[in-house]
């Protein structure tokens, strides 16, 4: 009856129930978006406009957060750099030993299931447990591995203890968990048609012409992907370079109590962790504020370059 | 073609010089090869496994042998778990790490069904930036928008020194789940919605009696993966709990535990196998779930 009498209104009726229906089934997002994304963000611009200490009211002062960050704060580029540091250093890194370890993997042949669980476990731990053991390990004093150093009499350096040591400390961390990147790895390096190997091997190519030829063409997306999430997982280091910090200091702390981030001298210090040291240890908010919408611009650049189909994150059919 | 690649290979072989027929020179190389791969592996899982190792041994040593940089205890002092049991707060973290741990999954995965299917299933304008929105959220450090977010948890909601800011923002979505799971609802055929749809199904009867259930190694590896970063997580209760020890995590506990027991490196092992030891567990039961969830986010939808 509608039908005939008027079509349009019933289409434009079922329509408008269908964009209802999306709505509902993405309101726990929507809603989650706004409030806890969208909201602070705008909040955020605000108050790197004000001077504000989390007391008091707060004031409008213009400009001057934004350049006391960007020209006068000391810290910022020690900051900035540990923070750079880290990702090319660490990123690199990562990727080759990840690379390796699933080579190794996909070449082992006895006690297999073994290796792929011990490779993969540091993966697991809990990064403030992982930092308080390797805290603990690399003790300049009583760690085990500076006892064996000493044994075998190689110059053992102080770790988490000296400022040229600290970043490689974390480093080495890092690579400790590997796992997430070895998974991935040893996953493309399987999807590697067994054929193209022996093609290769035919035209009697060696270990490394057929790694060049045949595994690296295939597995560029996947390491493309692996450095692109190292960059933004890095730019976001903080847990352990915090803990492992506060730790080495052997400053004792109680609840409440402050400890400026970057034991030893600023050499552990990164961005995020600046951010929290200005916001809820300084209550310097403005500061705080501008610094992490400096911080936000930096990331939505990565992730701008992320967003490229040859990234490989945005699925192809959108 | 595998004919000729059979037959041709032996011919192939060359490196002129060595003694031997070329069959035993091609085993001889084998054999070096497989030498080479197992020291390097055993090497490898030595510089993984030595770690956990150290740690142990240390968490059972007395407390004068702890600081002495010997490897091996003199005598098995078990009792140091003990310790770390009775000391006060630390049951509590416990508690509140399972909370905040539990709580957030479930949040965390009934949120995110629903949103999910809906960027997998239906094609509508703005989808695609949805999706753009999602995976900016998932990059985004969480140090960008925690202070004003604070301020509001702080000075409006009174609930600060809870683990309250933790877990309710996880009813609302949360990215990477979101993410992940849709990269999963992908793979189910479309052809089950329609088969459900000719049937009489509404969406909602769907999601829940068809594909919920198809899904459901996707929403273990979310769940699992949630499960990890809540229990893992420090600056969530950093920012939220610092004021109120009893509403700590494990995670966040840790450390101040290291400080407070400063010299006693084994009671502090002996902790921090005790905050590893749940994750490992889980991750035993629960392999394949996470095997799933890692190739999720490593192969492309």
């Amino acid at each position: 009856m509608a039908a005939t009498a008027s079509p349009a209104p019933e289409l434009r009726r079922k329509q408008l129930r269908e964009r209802l229906r999306i709505l509902g089934f993405l309101s726990p997002w929507l809603v989650g978006f706004s409030v806890f994304f969208g909201y602070p963000l705008i909040a955020t611009g605000y108050f790197s406009f004000m001077h504000y200490n989390q007391i008091e009211q707060p004031t409008f002062v213009g400009l001057r957060n934004w350049t006391y960050v960007l020209t006068q704060m000391p810290l910022f580029g020690p900051a900035l750099w540990n923070t750079l540091w880290l990702v090319v250093v660490m990123v690199a890194l990562r990727v080759v030993f990840g690379l390796g370890i699933g080579l190794l993997i996909t070449k082992v042949k006895s006690g297999a299931g073994f290796f792929r669980t011990a490779f993969y476990l540091p993966y697991l731990a809990p990064p403030v447990a992982a930092t308080v053991a390797f805290v603990f390990l690399l003790n300049p004093s009583t760690g085990p591995v500076n006892e064996i150093l000493g044994a075998l009499g190689i110059p053992a350096p102080e770790w988490f203890n000296d400022p040229t040591w600290a970043k490689p400390s974390l480093v080495l961390l890092s690579l400790w968990g590997i796992g997430d990147l070895m998974v991935i790895f040893m996953a493309a390096l399987l999807d590697v048609p067994k054929e193209q190997y022996e093609a290769a091997e035919l035209d009697g190519a060696g270990a490394w012409s057929k790694f060049r030829y045949v595994t690296w063409p295939a597995i560029t997306p996947i390491v493309l992907f692996a450095v692109v999430t190292g960059v933004v997982q890095t730019m976001q280091y903080y847990t352990q370079a915090l803990v492992a910090g506060k730790l080495a200091s052997g400053v004792s702390i109680g609840p409440g109590s402050v400890i400026q981030p970057g034991y030893p001298d600023h050499s552990t210090l990164t961005v995020p962790q600046l951010v929290y040291s200005l916001g809820f240890q300084n209550f310097n908010t403005g500061a705080a504020c501008a610094l992490s919408l400096v911080l936000f611009v930096i990331a939505m650049a990565v992730t701008t370059l992320l967003m490229r189909k040859r990234a490989g994150l945005l699925p192809a059919d959108d | 073609m595998t004919t000729t690649t059979l037959t041709r290979r032996p011919t192939r072989a060359r490196t002129p010089g060595t003694t031997g027929t070329p069959a035993a020179r091609a085993r001889r190389k084998q054999l070096l090869h497989w030498i080479a791969v197992h020291a390097i592996a055993i090497a490898a899982a030595l510089f993984f496994l030595l770690p956990f190792v150290f740690v142990f041994l240390t968490s059972v040593m007395s407390d004068d042998q702890a600081m002495s940089g010997e490897l091996w205890p003199h005598q098995w002092h078990w009792s140091n778990y003990a310790a770390v049991f009775t000391t006060p707060g630390f049951l509590d973290w416990w508690k509140n790490s399972l909370l905040y741990a539990g709580l957030g999954t479930l949040f965390t995965v009934c949120s995110a069904i629903p949103v999910a299917y809906a960027l997998a299933r239906f094609r509508f304008r703005g989808r695609r930036t949805a999706m753009v929105l999602v995976i900016s959220t998932m990059m985004l450090p969480p140090q960008v928008v925690v202070i004003p977010m604070y301020l509001v948890w702080a000075q409006q909601l009174h609930l600060t020194g809870s683990i309250w800011p933790l877990v309710v923002p996880m009813a609302f979505g949360d990215a990477y789940s979101i993410f992940l799971l849709r990269q999963f609802l992908l793979t189910i055929p479309q052809e089950y919605v329609e088969s459900a749809k000719v049937d009489g199904c509404g969406e909602l009867s769907t999601l829940l009696r068809i594909i919920v259930p198809m899904a459901r190694p996707g929403i273990a590896a979310i769940a699992l993966f949630q499960f990890f970063y809540c229990w893992n997580d420090y600056f969530g209760p950093q920012i939220y709990t610092a004021q109120n020890p009893a509403a700590w995590t494990l995670s966040y506990g840790l450390e101040s535990f290291k400080t407070a027991h400063n010299v006693n490196w084994n009671l502090t092992m002996a902790a921090t196998v005790l905050v590893m030891a749940p994750v490992i567990v889980v991750f035993f039961f629960a392999q394949k779930a996470f095997v799933e969830g890692v190739t999720l986010t490593g192969v492309k939808g």
